[in-house]
């Protein structure tokens, strides 16, 4: 099998795991108990932090721990649409349907629970958010704008340094998802200008089950989580020590060596990209054709299921995924995919290919000897008579 | 060893179909249909519940087996349920397994199971099949009595069945259970499914009432002599040697002897009435290999649940179409439910019943 869903997650890397595996069992302590194996265990915590905040270029204060991006996520959310609007009145939040779920969704139970206004911003045919279309909405009422760094289903990478100088000139805090972006672009929070940004471990080859969420000092934000006073208040829960410590090592190995690993992936996602619009008819690239995540490749095909086609791939011994992700066979179309302007008949041919640091060019190069073939496959199944696709 | 490609429901047949073949040192490969249900009633179609396809997968991941969903809801919609519909409003009682084993699982399902590689496709039938003598192969009933669907694999092929294999067939289902057991598939434990999968455990009549409300114009009740009886609700609330729920105030029980569809009538008569013995059935597969070349002796199982019957079946327009004379007549003969003829264990072929006199 060749794994090319490294978008989905990513293998443990070797380092992280000897960095995690003492505080499983050796250092096992509690960081809120008082004693010796407590003051071990906070020693681990606090230092992840710091090596965190160092990358963030923020304070370790800053930065707390969840358990994954989707956490992190609605905390940020939640957190601080509920706060903001204690303070302000502020009512209205500002995203788009392009968001991951753990946005999206969160945002209509905000709308549906707590009654606040949705202001949907819609991308352009690459899937990329303008300033100008943030600018178009941001009112005295809005309480927060939450654009995520780059797309996990298309890679585009939205212009997140224009969209913070909008936001931060009317005092509104801009949330974004950088749980795709984090493994190979820059995350200095003020070269960015964010005010919340979500991180998830298992997308940079750290543990599964760990996220972090960076809160500039002074954005308001309520807990969603209550108990224990853990993280400065903000997420009560025991610390996850050897998460928290896989977390920081995967996180300072992808920044450390970030150049690497992107110059590594580069021209293999190029070679993938170049060769599937030459070689395979009525294929067309989904997101930016430049500003993209290194790793990302992602593709419409028109006549066709894309789940089918990921089947395929796997029985093949190829590890991909489409947009319209659903195991259950029930094909429809992704929102990205949709806010892409794309119709039903392009749409739900979809399929991601993303690239880690253990692709190889070998394995690039048996898969795009394979996938011609199985596209065709794939479009003479799904134009079986009856079959409406 | 083979690559084979399994239909599996999460059940248990269709697990432990999988377990023996992977047993026997085949490549197995599990698949699962997604079929159609009334929008708002996905989570009940019995075949293709959220819970089913859990199970499915659970089954899966306990063989190390690879497994996919294929979608064929648009397809099933369009060929089955539409086939049901129409039967009704035809004043027919259809059998959409019929057409979903053909047209779905054996077809659609089969084109699927080629593409992933597939040298065969199994399902958890109990069937069994056998090459004889003259190089054919059988489709002969499964070793289980209870259990035996042959009747509703008729519809296969000699080019289908030189591609299929049915692993449980000649198993009696207590083993069956049995061997789940000892494979580990205790999440097999769904039980025995009875009803149309697309019914969502719901009556026929309250669908046919959203989707072919035609069939459920109420109609009046006539007997032979041309006389109105009273009211029916619908011809598709009726089957044929019905006595129950007419509500008729008669001297002697009537009895439903047929519908006509065209002028919305049930015709109803005395129990000398009932009975027919001479079955006219279409679309013939000779399951068996050839047009067999003059009129011969048969069983015939004219419903699912039917006993076989001795009769003549003759073949007509090359074999597409077969007349079929009872020894006795038959109480119950069904426009739309296939009669499928046997030699002793051997499926020889059948079709649709299209009219019985």
């Amino acid at each position: 099998m060749i794994y090319l869903d490294y978008a989905a997650t990513t293998p443990l890397d070797a380092r992280v795991l000897d960095a995690l595996l003492p505080y499983f069992s050796g250092d096992f302590g509690n960081p809120s108990s008082t004693h010796r194996y407590g003051q071990r265990a906070e020693a681990a915590v606090e230092t992840a932090r710091e090596t965190l905040a160092a990358i963030l270029h923020c304070r370790p204060a800053e930065l707390i721990f969840t358990s994954c991006g989707s956490e992190s996520d609605n905390l940020a959310l939640r957190g601080t649409a509920l706060a903001r609007r204690a303070q302000t009145g502020a009512n209205r939040i500002v995203t788009s349907r392009s968001e991951h779920h753990a946005i999206s969704r969160t945002a209509t139970a905000l709308e549906k629970d707590h009654g606040f206004q949705l202001d949907w911003l819609e991308s352009d045919a690459t899937g990329q958010i303008s300033a100008a279309s943030v600018e178009k909405v941001l009112s005295q009422d809005t309480a927060l704008v939450s654009v995520m760094y780059s797309n996990n289903e298309i890679g585009t990478i939205n212009p997140l340094r224009e969209i913070s100088g909008l936001c931060r000139k009317r005092g509104i805090p801009l949330h974004t998802d950088a749980v795709q972006a984090a493994a190979y672009l820059p995350i200095n929070v003020d070269d960015l200008g964010v005010d919340l940004l979500s991180l998830g471990a298992h997308k940079f080859y750290g543990p599964k089950g760990i996220g972090a969420l960076y809160i500039r000092q002074g954005t308001p934000i309520q807990p969603t989580q209550t108990g224990g006073g853990q993280e400065f208040g903000l997420r009560a829960g025991t610390h996850n020590v050897p998460l928290i410590v896989g977390l920081a090592e995967a996180l300072r190995l992808a920044d450390a060596e970030r150049e690497a690993r992107c110059a590594h992936l580069r021209p293999l996602r190029d070679r993938i990209i170049g060769t599937v619009l030459e070689e395979i008819p009525e294929a067309r690239l989904t997101g930016h054709p430049a500003l993209r995540v290194p790793n990302h490749a992602s593709f419409v095909f028109k006549n066709l299921d894309g789940n089918l086609l990921v089947n395929l791939l796997d029985s093949a011994g190829f590890a991909c995924s489409s947009g319209s992700a659903c195991k259950t066979g029930n094909p429809e179309p992704s929102e990205v995919l949709t806010s892409l302007g794309l119709e039903r008949d392009w749409a739900l041919g979809s399929l991601r290919v993303t690239l880690g640091t253990g692709t190889t060019p070998g394995q690039v190069e048996s898969f795009l000897s394979a996938l011609p073939g199985l596209v065709e496959k794939a479009r003479a199944l799904t134009s079986l008579p009856g079959r409406g696709a | 060893m083979s690559n084979v490609v399994v239909a599996m429901s999460g059940g248990v047949d269709s697990s432990v179909a999988a377990a023996l073949l992977k047993q026997q040192g085949h490549t197995v490969t599990g698949v699962m249909l997604r079929l159609w249900s009334e929008p708002g009633k996905e989570d009940s179609n019995r075949c293709c519940t959220p819970d089913a396809q859990a199970q499915a997968r659970r089954v899966a991941a306990r063989l190390e087996i690879p497994f996919y969903v294929v979608d064929a809801k648009e397809i099933f919609r369009a060929t089955v349920v539409n086939a049901f519909l129409e039967g009704y409003t035809r004043g027919e009682t259809p059998n959409p397994c019929l057409s979903c084993n053909r047209h779905i699982r054996w077809e659609f399902l089969f084109e699927h199971a080629r593409a992933l590689g597939a040298e065969y496709m199994a399902t958890g039938h109990y069937v069994r099949l056998k090459k004889n003598a003259a190089g054919w192969i059988d489709l002969l009933k499964g070793i289980d009595p209870a259990k035996d669907q042959s009747y509703v694999l008729h519809v296969l092929t000699q080019e289908k069945l030189a591609q299929a294999l049915f692993p449980v067939g000649d198993y009696p289902k207590a083993e069956i259970r049995a061997l789940a057991e000892q494979f580990g598939l205790s999440v097999a434990r769904r039980p025995d499914s009875q009803d149309l999968c697309f019914l969502a455990g719901e009556d026929y009549r309250g669908f046919l009432q959203r989707h072919a409300p035609q069939a459920s114009q109420p109609g009046e009740i006539v007997n032979r002599a041309g006389q109105v009886l009273g009211k029916h609700t619908g011809l598709a609330n009726y089957t044929i040697g019905q006595r129950k729920g007419l509500g008729l105030a008669s001297a002697q029980p009537l009895y439903v002897l047929g519908k006509d569809a065209a002028r919305n009538v049930l015709l109803v008569g005395a129990v000398e009435e009932l009975g027919a013995s001479d079955l006219l059935a279409d679309g013939i597969n000779w399951t068996c290999g050839e047009v067999p070349p003059a009129p011969f002796r048969a069983l015939i199982k004219s419903r699912y649940t039917a006993r076989e019957v001795p009769g003549l079946v003759t073949p007509l327009e090359n074999g597409r179409r077969a007349a079929v004379r009872f020894d006795a007549p038959q109480r119950d003969l069904t426009p739309g439910q296939a009669a499928v003829f046997y030699d002793g264990e051997r499926v020889l072929g059948g079709g649709i019943a299209i009219e019985s006199k």
